[in-house]
């Protein structure tokens, strides 16, 4: 009897299908890879051939040159692949613009390698859709009962009451220059904002990208083109790293605020020096990561990045049998953890 | 409640002080009566609540969360109201979200039995800044960066009044403060302080310069000593006994004994010290007696305090402040030899001609603990604040050393992208031990040639700190300017400095040219 190790294995360089002979989000250049979306440390230059969204290899187009694979195969989501003696398709993550889960079948069973998702609406990118599973393989970036993200449209209010009582001064989000970025411009033009939005040279690719998409992005202006003055009482947006850097005394007094999960932490958030925490995340927190697995009441749970034991332990506690895969390779919250931003 | 825990997290990560005002002041104008009459309350440290302590919260954890995922989750945040808070079951829609008035009033009269349940229910309605700021508040230990000081600043900012008025007005006032906002806003007049022995705003001065001198006529100043304790008044009225900070602190409980030798019927402003058998103590020995809200026996035996008094305010009722210095000295002397308590002391008048003969004493004062010596003019009367002219400090010159710079940290805030924090050593057998920390006296200019070195020197790096070079001929000599040395156990050099500040950055001398360890240890006060 075959086992569900044999549909889908972990391997020192990443999750295995062997009746398919394919890799998923592969750590290393493979000969076959299905990618479930565009963040470094899932999506690598060099492999044989690569299957994923539209969307995703676009990304990867954008960020590694057009030949970062000889074969790039674009589906869509819910359209099956026969690979091999297996069959692949891909499902919404929610996580960033053309995230997907990759919904693995072989020998009647069904395999869901999630990747990284979350649960809650996100302008930029389709919602995260269920999919009932033998084995279910999820992130536990948040995977710790502290973690429970806010509403996003109350952090991002509170950038622009920040705005608001200093119109001296900027407000300079950091945020991943893939998904948050873009994500962090759509709210705020959900919420009312529409004045030019300032961002550092890293996003504009990116951001050029999701407009092209279909993604309103609105007016956006590049920060090192701007005088000083005229970015005041501005929004101001570059990739984390930028926060404390050099590169951010051209701006107007800005107050450093930094978007992501980690900023729940008061003591993660001080030590990056962040004025203005934005708990806003591309990925589950607890809360999510817990309600799905009561959702889909798989026969195994799967843990691979993050905190893994505390997602196991509750998924023992609440009748589930649940492993963690201690995977390697896998940055958690998309590279963009403070200790990268210092 | 949602906008105070709203008020509270934006100020915990708030570096800058006028930001910090521009915060609470906005919060003033938002939230109505009672509610930020309370807040302002939380923030000057006048509410206490007795029976809702620590353990309580955790006992109300534990019935509600994993022990294990608990342990997990507290290892990780580190703060325990802040792990409960977060890790709280969400029970949105149980409760209406309660009013801050509505928290402090009712935490007053729940008794210890019902406070568990009370305080369950309030934390099941918020959401997790607010469960935060509810846990912060009633366990006392808000550690958001904002003194009691800075709360009546921004009240006064916002009212658009005068600090020392605020000041002089508060202690009569209980929270929700109903009369002072009713002020603030216009609609009523200053409120009349009821209660006894209020705090009077004191007088400060403006540090002299050279060129003041020129338009300074000897003949009309005072000198006085300038002593290194601190700045208080003592005020007895009607049975009433407080001793305040110059800020207007009662800081009463932390020196009873002193409060003790206030057997009179006045206000009094003074230095406070630590005196032994007529002996001024270093200002290192008045520090273990600050910052208490109560003192043991054998701190009071050990660092006893007293009072060198400088000026009479008030005296049996009568108001002095209009008299110019002149009379109202006399009449202190007068009170102090009537007074005759071996605590309570004058601190006496330095007769001099001329300011050079004056300079000539402040460099080789023959009072322990000073720190230079202060000019008043004897036509001046006691103005609330910081008036130019009538009263001048002149501080001893600082003491110097060469130090040598071996590690900067990146600043806060605004400073974020600059390493503005500065270790400094000496040499000791052959090794620079560091033997401080500055992070200020230098200017913008200076700040980006000092970022720019450490940036260019930097030989390791932990987290925000870098170690820069220093060796014999490779590194940064900096000249620190400081106020004294005291000996210390928690410092590895063993001493500690007070006050240190960069003074020049001596670009041009080599680290072996540095100071060494022997001439600080020279300078050891005590």
């Amino acid at each position: 009897m075959t086992g569900f190790t044999d549909i889908v294995c972990p391997t020192p360089q990443g999750l295995y299908c062997p009746p398919g002979d394919f890799y998923i989000d592969p750590t290393r250049a493979s000969p076959r890879a299905v990618v479930t979306h565009g963040h470094s440390d899932h999506a690598r230059a060099g492999h044989g051939a690569v299957l994923a969204t539209k969307e995703t290899l676009a990304i990867m187009g954008a960020r590694y040159g057009e030949n970062f694979t000889p074969a790039p195969q674009a589906t869509a989501y819910g359209e099956r692949h026969r690979i091999g003696d297996a069959t692949v398709w891909l499902a919404p993550a929610g996580h960033v613009l053309g995230s997907a889960q990759a919904v693995v079948e072989a020998h009647g069973r069904r395999i869901v390698v999630s990747g990284d998702y979350k649960r809650r609406p996100d302008p930029t990118c389709t919602l995260f859709e269920p999919v009932s599973c033998d084995v279910f393989v999820t992130e536990a970036t948040f995977g710790l009962p502290v973690f429970r993200h806010p509403d996003d449209g109350k952090e991002v209010a509170k950038a622009l009451h920040t705005l608001a009582l200093f119109p001296e001064r900027c407000v300079l989000v950091g945020a991943y220059a893939l998904g948050k970025a873009q994500r962090i411009i759509a709210l705020l033009r959900r919420a009312g904002y529409d004045r030019p939005v300032y961002i550092h040279g890293a996003l504009e690719k990116l951001c050029a990208l999701y407009a092209a998409m279909g993604v309103e992005l609105g007016e956006l202006r590049l920060a090192t083109d701007a005088a000083k003055e005229e970015m005041q009482g501005h929004v101001v947006i570059a990739p984390p790293s930028a926060l404390n850097d050099r590169w951010s005394r051209r701006l107007p007094e800005p107050v450093a605020a930094f978007a992501s999960g980690w900023m729940r932490v008061r003591a993660r958030a001080r030590q990056g020096g962040v004025e203005l925490p934005l708990i806003i995340s591309d990925h589950a927190d607890w809360d999510e990561l817990t309600a799905t697995l009561a959702e889909l009441s798989p026969q195994e749970v799967w843990v691979t990045h993050g905190r893994e034991e505390p997602l196991v332990h509750w998924a023992g506690l609440n009748g589930l049998t649940a492993k963690p895969l201690h995977l390697a390779g896998y940055d958690e919250e998309g590279g963009e953890g403070p200790e990268r931003a210092a | 409640m949602n906008r105070f825990a709203e008020l509270l997290d934006r100020l915990s990560y708030t570096p800058g002080r006028n930001d910090k005002l521009a915060l609470i002041v906005d919060y003033f104008r938002q939230v109505p009566d009672p509610d930020r009459g309370y807040a302002l309350a939380a923030m000057t440290g006048g509410l206490s609540f007795r029976h809702a302590k620590p353990a309580l919260i955790r006992g109300l954890i534990e019935e509600r969360a994993d022990p294990t995922l608990f342990r997990w989750s507290y290892d990780y945040v580190g703060d325990m109201a802040e792990t409960v808070a977060l890790m709280w079951p969400a029970r949105h829609g149980v409760n209406r979200v309660p009013e801050l008035s509505q928290i402090v009033e009712e935490l007053d009269r729940t008794s210890k039995l019902d406070m568990p349940g009370r305080i369950a229910g309030w934390l099941d309605a918020l959401d997790e800044t607010g469960r935060w700021a509810l846990l912060k508040l009633i366990t006392g230990a808000m550690r958001i960066g904002v003194s009691a000081r800075l709360a009546k600043q921004a009240f006064a900012q916002y009212g658009e009044l005068d600090i020392a008025e605020v000041e002089e007005v508060w202690h009569g006032l209980e929270p929700p403060y109903l009369d002072l906002f009713a002020w603030a806003d216009g609609l009523e007049g200053r409120p009349e302080h009821g209660a006894l022995a209020p705090f009077r705003p004191v007088m400060l001065s403006h540090p002299v310069e050279e060129a003041d001198f020129a338009r300074m006529d000897p003949a009309e100043f005072r000198a006085e000593w300038k002593w290194d304790g601190i700045r208080v008044q003592a005020v007895s009225e009607g049975g009433v006994r407080r001793l305040f900070s110059r800020t207007g602190e009662d800081i009463s409980g932390a020196f009873p004994d002193l409060v003790e030798a206030m057997d009179f019927e006045a206000a009094v402003d003074g230095e406070l010290l630590v005196i032994r058998d007529g002996r001024i103590a270093p200002f290192g020995d008045l520090q273990k007696r600050l910052n208490r809200k109560t003192v043991g026996r054998k701190l009071l035996k050990d660092y006893p305090a007293g009072l060198r008094v400088y000026d009479l305010l008030v005296e049996d009722g009568e108001d002095l402040r209009p008299l110019p210095f002149d009379q109202r000295r006399a009449r202190l002397e007068a009170w102090t030899a009537r007074l005759d308590h071996p605590r309570i002391g004058l601190s006496p008048l330095i007769p001099f001609e001329t300011f050079g003969e004056l300079a000539d004493l402040r460099g080789h004062p023959d009072a322990e603990s000073v720190e230079g010596v202060m000019l008043k003019r004897g036509d001046s009367a006691y103005l609330a604040g910081r008036p130019k002219g009538p009263w001048w400090k002149w501080k001893r010159d600082p003491f110097l050393v060469d130090a040598v710079l071996l590690y900067a940290q990146r600043g806060h805030g605004r400073r974020s992208s600059f390493y503005s924090d500065y270790t400094f050593g000496v040499w000791k057998d052959g090794a620079l031990v560091p033997v401080g920390k500055a992070y200020f006296g230098f200017t913008d200019e200076e700040l980006k040639q000092l970022d720019k070195f450490v940036r260019a020197n930097t030989v390791n790096s932990f987290g925000p700190v870098r170690e820069v070079a220093h060796e014999p001929d490779k590194g940064l000599v900096l000249e620190v300017a400081f106020e004294g040395l005291q000996r210390s156990s928690r410092h590895k050099s063993g001493i500690a400095m007070r006050f240190p500040r960069i003074h020049r950055i001596r670009w041009d001398k080599p680290p072996r040219e540095a100071d060494e360890i022997g001439l600080l240890e020279t300078m050891l006060e005590g």
